[in-house]
């Protein structure tokens, strides 16, 4: 009878990555409603060092699992050495972080077993012993509530934010189970990864940002935004279409592929609020979000919200900045 | 090169959803559709990589018959022909089970290279791509953002988090999900539109047994999120009224101007 849940951890460069601390937190609440234990497993050439630091974390046990294959990440080797481990186990279920990593490998993990992913879910709520999980939808402009049918495991991923790092759980020391898995052909060879140029422009300590999105429709009307930018001091980003598109450049996008700020006061412009747009912003300190679209989810976190035409609030906006701060 | 994409109808960015009646999806009835945003991507590279090298780009399409306007549109664009996994219940198929279907409609084309977009603008699952190559047996790369298939072997860029890059490696075939705005899309021009009316587009009926297997993950409800913040709404829907009103508040409450 399948048992326990078995979280997925990841690391880069020989650390373990934050993500992984939320999906223990995801896991060991899971865990304690569900009355089941939590198990960990870690992948690599010779994971044991940061399994120790795995173990310190209430766990039954950390799977160590080692490969000569498993050097560098590829689909094949993480799919067939999670694979073995999960066969093994038998777990009632398998949570991961919903990160590009496990977007790239947990699909066809999943498909070994003749199933998906319940993927990107943002919460969870047990009830008599079965799980019911919320993912957004529609670009994030729903929520979804999805129940697992049939046989374990239920493979189910979490969106980044969802549980936070610090509230995984600390334990007394989890033994270590080390293990030699067996990985089979590795059909893709990766090069070693890197960053484009180095950015010109860091945003991070931005104080006022005046961010632009899909809303802006030209590159010629970006000259309002920047207007708005210029009266409150303030530097001018934007959403990834806009990069995408040219009309700014890489080094002004936010979001998971762009910069992270965490400026006192963010406008966003015409930009519907994209999770992948929301990790990059969403600890400003105050959120001005103008969108014509009310079910925008960026009015989801928005402190101050103006329901209507971007091209009729942006010029009053600046004008009566203008007057507050006596340059009118 | 024979290139296979994959194309999935989706509610239209900017439509109104309305949650229907049993609150297990949406109404559907009146709402407008348009191909998914990261499919038509993966269009356009399959386009460029046949300009270089030649070949042919089948597209492949599921689900009712309006899907047919995706499937003109990209053979208006230049895909040379086309298959329509036809019917009507196939929305809620898992991404297991829709890859199935897909899998099955295009096994015996034996294309060399299959390419989709990285998640769909509705479910937003992001795993179909994944789960065709496992069962197609071909080795698959995701988040492309540039793809070289000169070389014997096949070269791909890839994007990770945070402003980072890795390419691989890979013999053909293989399955590649595309990343949205790497490149610019084509319109259709008269002559595609006209020259589409004669290409072909091979009508499918998907497997019984792929879609009537129960699902293992069911949908019960579908509903409008909760706010985690109380947002002021300022204007009342009026633009101008708002800017005026965020103004002061930007000054006087949040002390940020
Ligand atoms: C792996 C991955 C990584 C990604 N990384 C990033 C990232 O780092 N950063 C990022 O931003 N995105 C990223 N994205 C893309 C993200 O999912 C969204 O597609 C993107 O953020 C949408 O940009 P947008 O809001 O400008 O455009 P849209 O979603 O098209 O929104 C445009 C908005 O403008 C509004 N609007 C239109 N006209 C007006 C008007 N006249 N007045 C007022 N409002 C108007 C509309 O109502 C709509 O809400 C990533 C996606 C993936 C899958």
């Amino acid at each position: 009878m399948s048992n326990g849940i078995l979280v997925f951890i990841e690391h880069r460069n020989g650390a373990v990555s934050k993500t992984s601390l939320e999906a223990i937190a995801a896991a060991q609440s899971l865990g304690s409603q569900l009355q089941q234990q939590v198990s960990a497993v870690i992948l690599g050439v010779d994971p044991d060092a940061m399994a120790q630091g795995i173990a310190a974390y209430d766990l039954a046990k950390v799977v160590s699992a080692s490969n000569a294959k498993l050097a560098s990440y590829t689909p094949d080797g993480y799919t067939d050495a999670v694979e073995k481990v999960v066969r093994q186990l038998d777990p009632q279920l398998v949570v991961m972080s919903h990160t590009y990593l496990v977007r790239d490998f947990g699909p066809k993990l999943a498909a070994r077993f003749e199933k998906s992913l319940i993927s990107d879910c943002i919460r969870t709520q047990v009830a008599e012993g079965s799980v019911t999980f919320t993912r957004r939808i529609f670009l994030g402009k729903l929520d979804a509530d999805v129940v697992s049918d049939g046989k374990a495991p239920v493979f189910v991923t979490f969106q980044s934010g969802a549980y936070r790092p610090d509230q995984a759980v600390k334990g007394s020391g989890a033994p270590i189970e080390k293990r030699e898995v067996e990985v089979g052909e590795i059909r893709m060879s990766p090069e070693p990864p890197f960053q484009e140029v180095k950015q010109a422009v860091d945003l991070s300590k931005a104080e006022i940002i005046v961010a632009i999105g899909r809303g802006i429709k030209s590159k010629e009307n970006i000259a309002l935004a920047q207007k708005l930018a210029d009266v409150l001091g303030g530097d001018i980003a934007a959403s990834r279409p806009i990069c995408d598109a040219e009309w700014l450049p890489i080094d002004r996008q936010i979001g998971s592929s762009g910069q992270t700020v965490a400026p006192k006061l963010y406008i966003a412009l015409g930009i519907s609020g994209a999770i992948q747009h929301l990790v990059g912003m969403k600890n400003a300190g105050t959120i001005v979000a103008i969108n014509k679209d009310p079910e925008a989810p960026i009015f989801d976190i928005a402190d101050y919200g103006v329901v209507g035409d971007l091209f009729e609030a942006v010029p009053v906006l600046t004008e009566e900045i203008k007057k507050i701060k006596g340059l009118s | 090169m024979k290139i296979i994409v994959m194309m999935k109808q989706v509610a239209s960015k900017d439509a109104i959803l309305r949650i229907s009646k049993d609150g297990t999806w949406i109404e559907e009835g009146d709402l407008s559709f348009e191909v998914n945003e990261s499919d038509g991507y993966a269009l356009e590279e399959a386009l460029r990589v046949r300009e270089k090298l030649g070949g042919e780009v089948l597209v492949c399409a599921m689900g009712p018959q309006r899907a047919k306007s995706v499937i003109k549109d990209a053979l208006a664009r230049g895909a040379d022909r086309a298959i329509h996994i036809v019917g009507d219940n196939l929305t809620h198929l898992s991404p297991y089970a829709a890859a199935s279907a897909l899998a099955e409609a295009i096994r015996d084309e034996q294309p060399d290279l299959i390419m989709t977009g990285l998640q769909s603008d509705d479910y937003g699952y992001a795993q179909t791509g994944v789960i065709m190559a496992e069962l197609l047996g071909m080795p698959h790369a995701t988040i492309v953002i540039e793809v070289d298939a000169s070389g014997d072997k096949l070269r791909v860029k890839r994007e990770l988090e945070s402003g980072w890059y890795q390419w691989y490696s890979m013999p053909t075939p293989a399955l590649l999900t595309i990343q949205s705005g790497i490149s610019q899309i084509r319109y259709a021009t008269l002559k595609g539109i006209m020259a589409a009316k004669k290409k072909e587009i091979k009508e499918v009926v998907p497997p019984a047994e792929i879609v009537g297997r129960p699902s293992h993950q069911r949908l019960k409800r579908v509903y409008l999120p909760q706010k985690t913040k109380q947002t002021q709404l300022l204007g009342n829907g009026d633009a101008k009224a708002g800017a005026v009103a965020l103004a002061e508040r930007l000054h006087v409450e949040a002390r940020v101007i």
